[in-house]
């Protein structure tokens, strides 16, 4: 096995045991981007010699014997992440050459944990999107299959993560950005409670319903993962101070005696039989575990995509006013004057879905059309979060497909942004509602792509998903299958 | 037909914290363009803001100070527009929870008392500044004010003219510079005013349609402007015409308003709750320490001057105009024991001599102490009131004491009655003529008589002992 295709703790295992060396293992990831980069197209920028500087210097602390729960380990950053004087592009031409004067909190900690940084990963345009084909810089291809896509919006960081193009990689999830490629990609993929993990540094696309969270190879990875991003942190109004447990001793826990809701609302007409008969197969599983499934209703779960498509372009319309071309990013030249210069800059720096957003969110806010919208979907969205409140109180955590379908192919849904916004049916409740979601492997499809499972818990409660995710990961023997690239 | 104005006051108020609203940099004007500011205020991609305390509660003092109701919980809104002062494309203000509703303050006019109602006062961020190139097509950014605290005071439609209005601008800035919390700089923009100013045929209810004004820096141009607007808008309904609702510019050399912007024109702000920010919750406690803490109010310390130094309400009202120059007549009234005698040397020559200079009370060369001192020479009739004129004015240029400048200028007043007794009779003798008069019943000449020893003692002799010893003598 090459050191590539291990996860964070068997290579942590054998830096401490001296087997290897951060920089072997960064050059290993980097070959491994050499030789099938160009097919998948997972990164907007490459850090090759950052990453070969910091493997240098994590190499001489592990000599000194100052080995931190990240040393040496290459990690890859969603290109929407901050990172002082590395571009971040957000995969969009408005911010094509923008360098940030400053680090993203969740940077700075990884950083502090002594992992290095391989580059910066596609995404769709500003996060908007469930493909990652609405990049300003390409589309980033489904490892398993070069045809279809890998999800979105945090589709470079899932397919880097089952490409082995980096050990683990860092995402952010506003509808499902993080668990629905995970789930197309066939990788670990956590979206934590709002508030638990610092959006700080984060670009904003919908304040109130962004999380960032880890894409990793395998559950322990992402409870190791967690140990370092979450955490209140005062830079942010609304981050949470509770306190972080030591999401490492939820692996091995077990799930005996366990309730697992499994909301009706979410077994709906359309989805595909595969995926369906991969999430009755896990239901059967984590009945063998000793847990107990029981139905479990969700009563507002059709408003939720209603309710998502205006709040979140609402605030999207607001966060995304700063690129007007007048301080950094791209600024058109043709304007002659301000009005002129704003709508040049803002037509042509911004891609076609990114616009729609715009125009939804400025619509819905519009005076006359605020209370219809704006304030009805807020109104409906305390329903929908009631509805979580009320099942966590007959189970443990809930069970649900992640996704419709299986990865679609490459442009099939791009002239259609319904059935695009459909993709997120499943993902979408979990950040309204505020909640931690879950995605790990549970099979594959005849045509060999991945399907994941989604398990959701209450506020705060990540610690159960790790346990649920971990005892299932362990009895499921699904077994290692790696994408032939 | 006679036209009632209908007219309320939106102010701006830049609070005097340390740092902005929402991010660490400094508040402090006049720095070099754009040194004061940070990837929060410059709404770089990415960054979040956390409110400043120091802001609620100044907010707070500012809605206890105008007797506003202050809310238990209040909240940020986004007002977006795009400007190139205005990195975000929009301003974190406050909109449907503002912090203090509900408030008022009384105003004193000529025709007695009028209480203006105070609508809602809430927190927002002040934005930067465009300087445009004269010479070049090129305009510049300075984002050092983005982000300094503002607080927004908005009265109701209460104020009837542009006397009132201008009245109402000045009891605010009073009570904001009282509580320590805005400098009242309105050169340098901390303290701003915008009006909304229609005007109604007398006895109608309805209020007509209103325009609102801009770009009025100082109280008089508050003043000027609005009586233009009065006189523009009755022009027009006399003729027949309509008032249109828009935004207007003062134009303060022209000492008109130009039409800046029509009501289709105006922006659609799109408010919304600030998703970056949560709700601000306001503890009982706290507003109840806030309301402790806070300084006796213009209006109250007036009222107590005039109770406790019985001294005239014009007085009160000079003494009064600034915290410290309350402060400075207390302080002098406690070392003398005299307050009205101390009103009258501050208002009369304390006050002439530092309006003439400019300087503030606090750097007065004349202290509390020396002032004091001054009126107790005079009390015990070590100096004359006509020759402390004198000893004042030096006191102001020199810094010394009075009694200094008494012993080095010879100022002592005479008070030794036979030595005035002599100079009586010398100028009784002088002038034979007056003396023949006066006795022969002419008494206006007591003063000329007066004036004579006054002249003979280079002012130096005591007043009252001259007067006893002329009525005496002069009598024969």
């Amino acid at each position: 096995m090459e050191l590539n295709q291990l996860t964070i703790h068997e290579l942590q295992e054998k830096i401490k045991a001296g087997e290897t060396t951060s920089t072997e293992i960064v050059q290993a990831v980097f070959r491994r981007i050499d030789a099938v980069e160009k097919d998948v197209h997972a990164y907007i920028l490459l850090t090759r010699e950052m990453a070969l500087e910091g493997a240098a210097r994590a190499d001489e602390e592990i000599k000194k014997g100052n080995i931190k729960t990240l040393t040496g380990i290459p990690i890859a950053l969603k290109d929407l992440l901050c990172t002082k004087g590395v571009t971040t592009t957000c995969a969009s031409h408005i911010l094509h050459n923008y360098v940030p004067p400053y680090d993203a909190t969740v940077v700075e900690k990884l950083r502090d944990a002594g992992a290095v940084f391989t580059g910066k990963t596609n995404m769709d345009e500003f996060a908007m999107g469930s493909s990652t084909e609405t990049s300003y810089f390409g589309i980033t291809k489904n490892p398993w299959d070069l045809e279809r896509i890998p999800g979105g919006s945090s589709g470079g960081s899932a397919a880097a993560v089952v490409a082995d193009e980096c050990i683990a990689a860092i995402g952010s999830d506003t509808g499902g950005s993080i668990r629905q490629p995970a789930a197309l990609c066939g990788v670990v993929g956590m979206k934590p409670t709002y508030g638990r993990v610092s959006r700080y540094g984060l670009v904003a696309f919908a304040s109130s319903l962004d999380q960032i969270g880890p894409f990793t190879k395998d559950v322990e990875d992402c409870a190791i993962m967690m140990n370092i991003l979450a955490g209140y942190d005062p830079r942010e109004s609304t981050s949470v101070p509770a306190d972080v447990p030591d999401y490492r001793q939820f692996l091995s826990r077990g799930i005996g005696g366990w309730k697992v809701g499994i909301p009706k609302e979410y077994f709906i007409e359309g989805i595909d039989a595969e995926v369906k008969d991969a999430i009755q197969q896990t239901i059967k599983v984590i009945e063998g575990m000793g847990a107990k499934c029981i139905e479990v209703s969700l009563p507002h779960t059709e408003y939720c995509l209603a309710v998502y498509y205006i709040i979140a372009p609402a605030e999207a319309s607001s966060n995304l006013a700063r690129y007007d071309g007048v301080k950094y990013g791209f600024r058109s030249l043709d304007g002659r004057d301000l009005m002129e210069m704003y709508k040049k800059s803002r037509s042509a720096g911004f891609g076609a879905e990114v616009k729609r957003r715009i125009m939804l969110g400025t619509y819905v806010l519009s005076s006359g059309y605020y209370d219809a919208y704006y304030k009805k979907a807020s109104q409906v969205r305390a329903l929908i979060k009631q509805d979580f409140d009320e099942a966590f109180k007959q189970c443990d955590v809930l069970l649900t497909p992640t996704t419709p379908t299986p990865a679609f192919k490459i442009g099939e849904k791009t002239d259609d942004p319904l059935q695009m916004y459909l993709s997120d049916i499943f993902t979408i409740s979990t950040n309204l509602a505020g909640i931690p979601g879950m995605v790990v492997p549970c099979g594959f499809t005849r045509a060999g792509l991945p399907v994941g499972v989604q398990f959701l818990a209450g506020h705060f409660e990540e610690g159960k998903l790790i346990q649920i995710a971990a005892a299932y990961e362990k009895n499921a023997n699904l077994g290692k299958r790696r994408p032939k690239l | 037909m006679e036209y009632d104005p209908v007219i309320g006051l939106e102010i701006h108020a830049q609070l005097l914290t340390d740092s902005k609203i929402f991010c660490g940099c400094s508040t402090k004007f006049g720095a070099s363009p754009n040194t004061l500011t940070c990837q929060i205020c410059l709404g770089m991609p990415g960054v979040l803001p956390v409110l400043n305390k120091k802001v609620v509660e100044y907010t707070i003092k500012m809605g206890l100070a105008t007797h506003c109701r202050i809310n238990a919980e209040c909240s940020f809104a986004r007002k977006n527009y795009f400007y190139p002062d205005l990195p975000k494309g929009y301003q974190i203000s406050q909109y449907a929870y503002p912090l203090a509703e509900q408030g008022y303050v009384d105003l004193e006019l000529e025709e007695g008392r009028k209480r203006i109602g105070i609508t809602r006062i809430h927190m927002e961020e002040d934005a930067g500044k465009l300087m445009h190139d004269e010479h070049n097509p090129s305009s510049y950014i300075d984002l050092n004010r983005t982000g300094v605290p503002l607080i927004e005071i908005v009265s109701e439609p209460d104020i009837r003219s542009a006397e009132e209005a201008s009245a109402y601008l000045r009891r605010l800035h009073e009570i904001l510079v009282y509580l320590g919390i805005c400098d009242g700089n309105m050169e340098e923009g901390s303290f701003r005013c915008d009006a909304n100013v229609s005007i109604r045929p007398k006895g109608q209810e309805a209020f007509g349609t209103r325009a609102e004004l801009k770009n009025m820096n100082s109280f008089r141009n508050v003043q000027r402007a609005l009586e233009y607007e009065i006189k523009r808008q009755q022009y027009i309904l006399e003729g027949g015409g309509e008032v249109v609702q828009e935004t207007r510019l003062w134009d303060d050399t022209g000492g008109v308003t130009h039409s800046m912007r029509s009501k289709e024109e105006a922006h659609d702000y799109r408010y919304f709750p600030d998703p970056d920010l949560v709700a601000v919750a306001i503890s009982r406690e706290w507003v109840e320490e806030i309301h402790k803490g806070l300084p006796e109010l213009p209006l109250e310390k007036r009222e107590r001057f005039i109770r406790d130094y019985q001294i005239p309400a014009y007085d009160a009202g000079v003494l009064t105009t600034s915290r410290a120059l309350a402060d400075y007549y207390e302080e002098v009234v406690k070392l003398s024991g005299q307050p009205k005698v101390a009103s009258n040397w501050i208002m009369g020559d304390i006050l002439r001599f530092i309006n003439e200079e400019k300087r503030d009370i606090t750097a007065c060369p004349v202290t509390p102490q020396a002032l004091a001192d001054m009126i107790r020479l005079i009390e015990e009739g070590t100096i004359s009131g006509k020759i402390a004129k004198e000893v004042i004015e030096e006191m102001y240029k020199t810094g010394k004491p009075a009694k200094a400048i008494i012993e080095e200028k010879g100022l002592v007043q005479i008070t030794d009655e036979g030595a005035l007794a002599q100079v009586v009779t010398e100028v009784m003798a002088a002038n034979p003529n007056q003396l023949a008069q006066y006795r022969g019943g002419k008494d206006k000449l007591f003063g000329f008589f007066v004036g004579q020893v006054m002249k003979a003692t280079q002012g130096k002799a005591n007043p009252q002992l001259i007067n006893d010893l002329l009525k005496k003598m002069l009598a024969g």
